[in-house]
């Protein structure tokens, strides 16, 4: 009787996994980064190309990087989400136009609005590839020593930003925050 | 009007299956015949229902109705006729309808051809399988009905995938299925005998053609996948360790285990809880594989679009089938006999040694698919598991396996002397490795792993070999009379254990040869393959019928003159605006040549991939001799005399005295 | 004259080239090597193929990446240490052996010992088990009314 048990058992504990997983999303790859030092770039501005900007431009701001372009759908699903964003000021957001050609990125700013305090150019992906992007949109909260805090995978909703993105923007502006890391 | 009927057909289908389940099992337990007796009708009117179902889905799909939601989805008026009712089992809603009529063909079959069985029994089976039937058709109607309107109906539909369009998909998930649902019947016979408490070497035999028959599917079905994805798929692959192929190769293993299994009970009378357990957990993997590929647990290339509700009820269903049946199995298994008694070394123990091998190879497979789920579900990261994880443990754990292969038809029942069996085999043994070391030597590129699996291939060939000749040794009588006198099931056994042999040389020389170039081609280049010349000619545009395509031009010569001429297309289908890769693939007995266009460069030049694949065709090759040695065996006279099946009557009642 | 030879000297290239294909732009070697890492890698747009087979974009730039890095003389170790920096585990299809995939690389071979051992304890049990269980009086008799044997005498 004992081994049946075994058995028994064994397959609950199968069953029991089974129906976790119908909770999971097996696509979604959480990112490496998070917890880690933001990696270096110098990129050229999209709007001033003779500009560079790097992200040492960053430190002491907590600040979101969206990785965007022009002929991504999705991203239209979130652009009105970080405008009202921008227009309360909570936090900076610096747009990575990811593979896109220059002119349609600018052209797309003009048509759906610019919630970016400024938009870089990664013409060849190579920062996106530096960033684990693997899907646009994707976002990520860096904070003010350059450590990346959380991404997000896909467009940001409403929901993600008020639950659990602003909450911890807040965290991390306070002045006893040490760092993510 | 039609859709209606389909799902009218469904219900009633419905109702006879509760009947079905409940008055014969009923019936059986208390001793009422005319409640026992509703079983075979009931099976008949489900079968006849089903069908009618299903008919009325391949109307609307044929008759291009996009009222229907599912027809919408998967079908295209500009879609040739043989697709359009292949787009049938396109989509999940209507390859659940598929399962659910194959559960009903099988149910039937069950019915008409056993005849010779106790009433009582075929009732117990019958019920059981009704009630599979009625998880099925719950299903159906309420979480994945196929005639669900959509109104406004679509103007026209979004086409079948293109990577469907193609022959093997009409075959494939037929007659895989076919497989995975003949395990019920083994599972039915299985449960009925853990109910009413017989489990004696008869169960075993009745239970087995049925057991080998679905597994001839299942092999078939599994072959013809491996087959189109290398055809269709443009990559030369022909098997990923994806969860959907995982899927159905754990059955078979399992399946492969309880063949071997169910040989020792019939002619033993040992192993029986064994044995029932293991029919109960091959069509559990059945159903676990249903289960993976339509959940969205698992990302999967059978993308079936995934309600969640679906998955919670597929495991729910799991749960209760499986947790029931193992209940059921604790509770009643251990009332059952020893059988006879076997020496260490003997037949049956190194069947049982094949049957452990087989399980923990299946429970390999099992974690490996399972694996990067556990970790997700316990918050400790995201992994991948692929092809040089199951490579890396499934071939050192087959490989006791193959090589028992060699021993285990030789040794005796019940005791097997093992310097007799070293001295019978010592030649093939010697010979094998010998031969194998040798081969490469010729061929031009000596690699050691190639040098094994041919030693393991022609081991598994000599030892057939030998044990045909013992077999056929020291009797009077002619050869020819000496050859049909064996009975059919030995031959099915040879056949089916040479085709191992040839997969795993079709494997071996593949693995070890193949050859791959990727290379830019512009009109009039040429590179060189595998001893042939490949000239490629440009690419011209051409139409389809529900198609455009880029189609190339590759001239292959060998010693300069031209052998073939190949047409691998780049296709653009009109609906879906799909791209794909068409490749063309010339094949031959000792080696394919494989050309696919990759991406068009500029003026006129193509990326283009070609490969070479010697004895590529053996690895489907093997199977299908795989697959006939279980033909073979299941027309073994057997299962078609008259008087063992008065005997078996007899035997009963003398029980039913005592 | 002279336009002859300058016309000869452009198209003799071009017949050059009509020879054999454009290889991809290093020797075999690296080529291979560069496929072999490719498919040992999981694109993570199309998941369900190797960075190798996958036409995805960022496959076609990670492909150029290990072009590039193998170019640069990194070994292999440090070019797929390098994708999993960036994409984490996921994207390798030869999972690593840590502590949290232990049981995965070890539990089939530990399976495998633990069920042939499970097997020869019971063919040695067995054997024990049938050779010390006799049949009790009533088992006898049921054995001797099938058999068709007469009953023994009464016992002395």
């Amino acid at each position: 009787m004992n081994r049946h048990m075994i058995i028994l058992a064994a397959f609950a504990v199968l069953i029991a996994f089974l129906g976790i997983g119908l909770r999971l999303n097996p696509r979604e790859v959480p990112s490496p980064l998070v917890g880690k030092p933001a990696p270096a770039f110098e990129l050229a501005q999209l709007a001033k190309p003779q500009q560079p900007f790097t992200e040492k431009d960053m430190l002491g701001k907590v600040w979101l990087l969206n990785v965007w372009a022009s002929w991504c759908v999705s991203c239209r699903e979130e652009h009105p989400v970080l405008l009202d964003l921008a227009r309360t000021g909570a936090v900076p957001i610096v747009g990575l136009n990811y593979k896109d050609k220059r002119d349609d990125g600018l052209a797309w700013l003009k048509q759906f609005g610019d919630p970016y305090n400024l938009s870089i150019a990664d013409n060849d992906g190579r920062v996106g590839i530096n960033y684990g992007v693997y899907g646009v949109p994707e976002t990520f909260l860096i904070d003010k020593f350059g450590v990346i805090c959380d991404k997000v995978i896909g467009p940001v909703t409403r929901a993600r930003l008020s639950d659990k993105i602003l909450p911890l923007v807040k965290k991390l502006e306070q002045k006893e925050h040490q760092s993510c890391a | 009007m039609i859709p209606e009927i389909g799902v009218f057909s469904l219900v009633v289908a419905l109702l006879i299956a509760l009947v079905q389940g409940s008055l014969p099992l009923a019936g059986a337990h208390l001793g009422i015949t005319s409640w026992i007796r509703v079983a075979r009708p009931a099976a008949l009117g489900l079968f006849a229902f089903a069908m009618l179902a299903f008919g009325c889905l391949a109307w609307s799909f044929l008759d291009n109705d996009f009222s229907v939601l599912y027809v919408a989805s998967n079908s295209h008026a500009e879609l040739p006729a043989a697709y359009r009712f292949a787009a049938v089992w396109g989509g999940h809603e209507g390859s659940m309808l598929l399962w659910l009529c194959l559960l009903s063909a099988w149910t039937v079959a069950v019915a008409l051809f056993s005849r010779q069985l106790p009433e009582a029994y075929v009732a117990r089976v019958l019920a059981v399988m009704g009630w599979l039937s009625v998880g099925f058709l719950l299903f159906l109607l309420f979480l994945s009905n196929p005639f669900t309107r959509l109104m406004p109906p679509a103007l026209q539909g979004r086409d079948l995938n293109p990577l469907l369009q193609d022959p093997g998909m009409v075959v494939h998930p037929p007659v895989l299925y076919m497989g995975y649902v003949g395990f019920s019947v083994a599972f039915a016979f299985a449960i009925a005998a853990l109910l009413s408490g017989e489990l004696n070497a008869a169960w075993a035999r009745w239970s087995r053609p049925w057991t080998v028959a679905a597994w001839m599917f299942l092999t078939l079905g599994i072959l013809m996948g491996s087959a189109w994805a290398y055809y269709v798929l443009g990559w030369g692959g022909w098997w990923f360790w994806y969860p959907v192929e995982n899927a159905s190769f754990m059955p078979w293993l399992v399946g492969t285990a309880l063949i071997h299994s169910l040989a020792v009970t019939e002619q033993r009378g040992a192993f029986r809880s064994w044995t029932v357990l293991l029919a109960i957990c091959t069509f559990s993997l059945s159903l676990l594989g249903t289960f993976l590929v339509r959940s969205g647990v698992l990302t999967s290339v059978h993308a079936f679009a995934t309600d969640p509700r679906r998955g919670i009820f597929i495991l729910a269903f799991l749960a209760i089938v499986i947790g029931g049946s193992l209940v059921l199995f604790a509770w009643r298994a251990p009332r059952v006999g020893l059988g006879g008694t076997f020496g260490v070394v003997s037949r049956e123990s190194m069947l049982l040694t094949n049957n452990v091998l087989l399980i923990v190879a299946a429970g390999s497979v099992l974690l490996g698919t399972l694996y990067p789920l556990f970790l997700d579900a316990l918050d400790l990261g995201k992994i991948s598991v692929g092809p040089p994880y199951f490579d890396s443990v499934f071939v050192p754990l087959m490989t006791p396996a193959l090589f028992l292969m060699g021993i285990g038809p030789l040794a005796r029942w019940k005791v097997a002397d093992l310097t007799e069996l070293m001295r019978r085999l010592k030649w093939a043994f010697g010979v094998s490795l010998l031969t194998a070391l040798i081969l490469p030597l010729i061929v031009g590129s000596w690699k050691p792993l190639v040098s094994f699996g041919l030693a393991l291939a022609l081991w598994i060939l000599t030892s057939t070999g030998v044990n045909l000749w013992q077999r056929l040794a020291g009797q009077a009588s002619p050869l020819r009379r000496r050859l049909a006198n064996q009975p059919r099931g030995y031959y099915g056994m040879l056949i089916a254990h040479c085709g191992i042999a040839v997969f795993i040389i079709g494997v071996t020389l593949v693995k070890g040869y193949e050859t791959e170039r990727d290379v830019r081609m512009a009109i009039g280049d040429s590179v060189t393959v595998g001893g042939y010349e490949f000239r490629f000619n440009g690419a011209e545009n051409v139409t389809g019928p529900n198609y455009r395509a880029a189609r190339g031009n590759v001239a292959v010569s060998r010693n300069r003159s031209v052998v073939r001429t190949l047409h691998p297309e780049k296709r653009v289908y009109n609906a879906q605006q799909m791209a794909m890769t068409e490749a063309a693939i010339s094949t031959g007995l000792f080696g394919d040549l494989y050309v696919s266009l990759g991406e068009p460069v500029a003026d006129g030049a193509w990326s283009v991939r070609i490969y070479h694949k010697p004895f590529v065709v053996w690895i489907w090759g093997g199977c299908l001799i795989m697959a006939l040695g279980g033909f073979v065996a299941l027309t073994d006279r057997r299962y078609r005399r008259a008087a063992e099946r008065s005997a078996d009557k007899v035997v009963m009642a003398g029980k039913a005295a005592v | 004259m002279r336009l002859i030879a300058v016309l000869l000297v452009w198209c003799l290239p071009l017949l050059a080239a009509a020879q054999s294909a454009q290889p991809t732009p290093e020797d075999p070697a690296t080529n291979q090597r560069a496929v072999h890492l490719a498919e040992q890698l999981r694109c993570l747009v199309c998941q369900n193929q190797s960075l190798a087979d996958s036409h995805a974009d960022l496959a076609v730039d990670l492909r150029r990446q290990i072009r590039e890095q193998i170019a640069a003389g990194k070994s292999d170790v440090a070019i797929i240490d390098y994708m999993v920096e960036r994409y984490g585990d996921f994207v390798r299809y030869r999972p690593p052996v840590k502590a949290s995939t232990l049981l995965l690389w070890f539990g089939p071979p530990v399976l495998m010992v633990f069920g042939l051992f499970l097997l020869l304890r019971y063919l040695g049990q067995r054997r024990i088990r049938i050779e010390n269980e006799p049949l009790t009086e009533a088992e006898r008799n049921e054995a001797r009314t099938l058999l068709g044997e007469p009953a023994p005498g009464p016992r002395t």
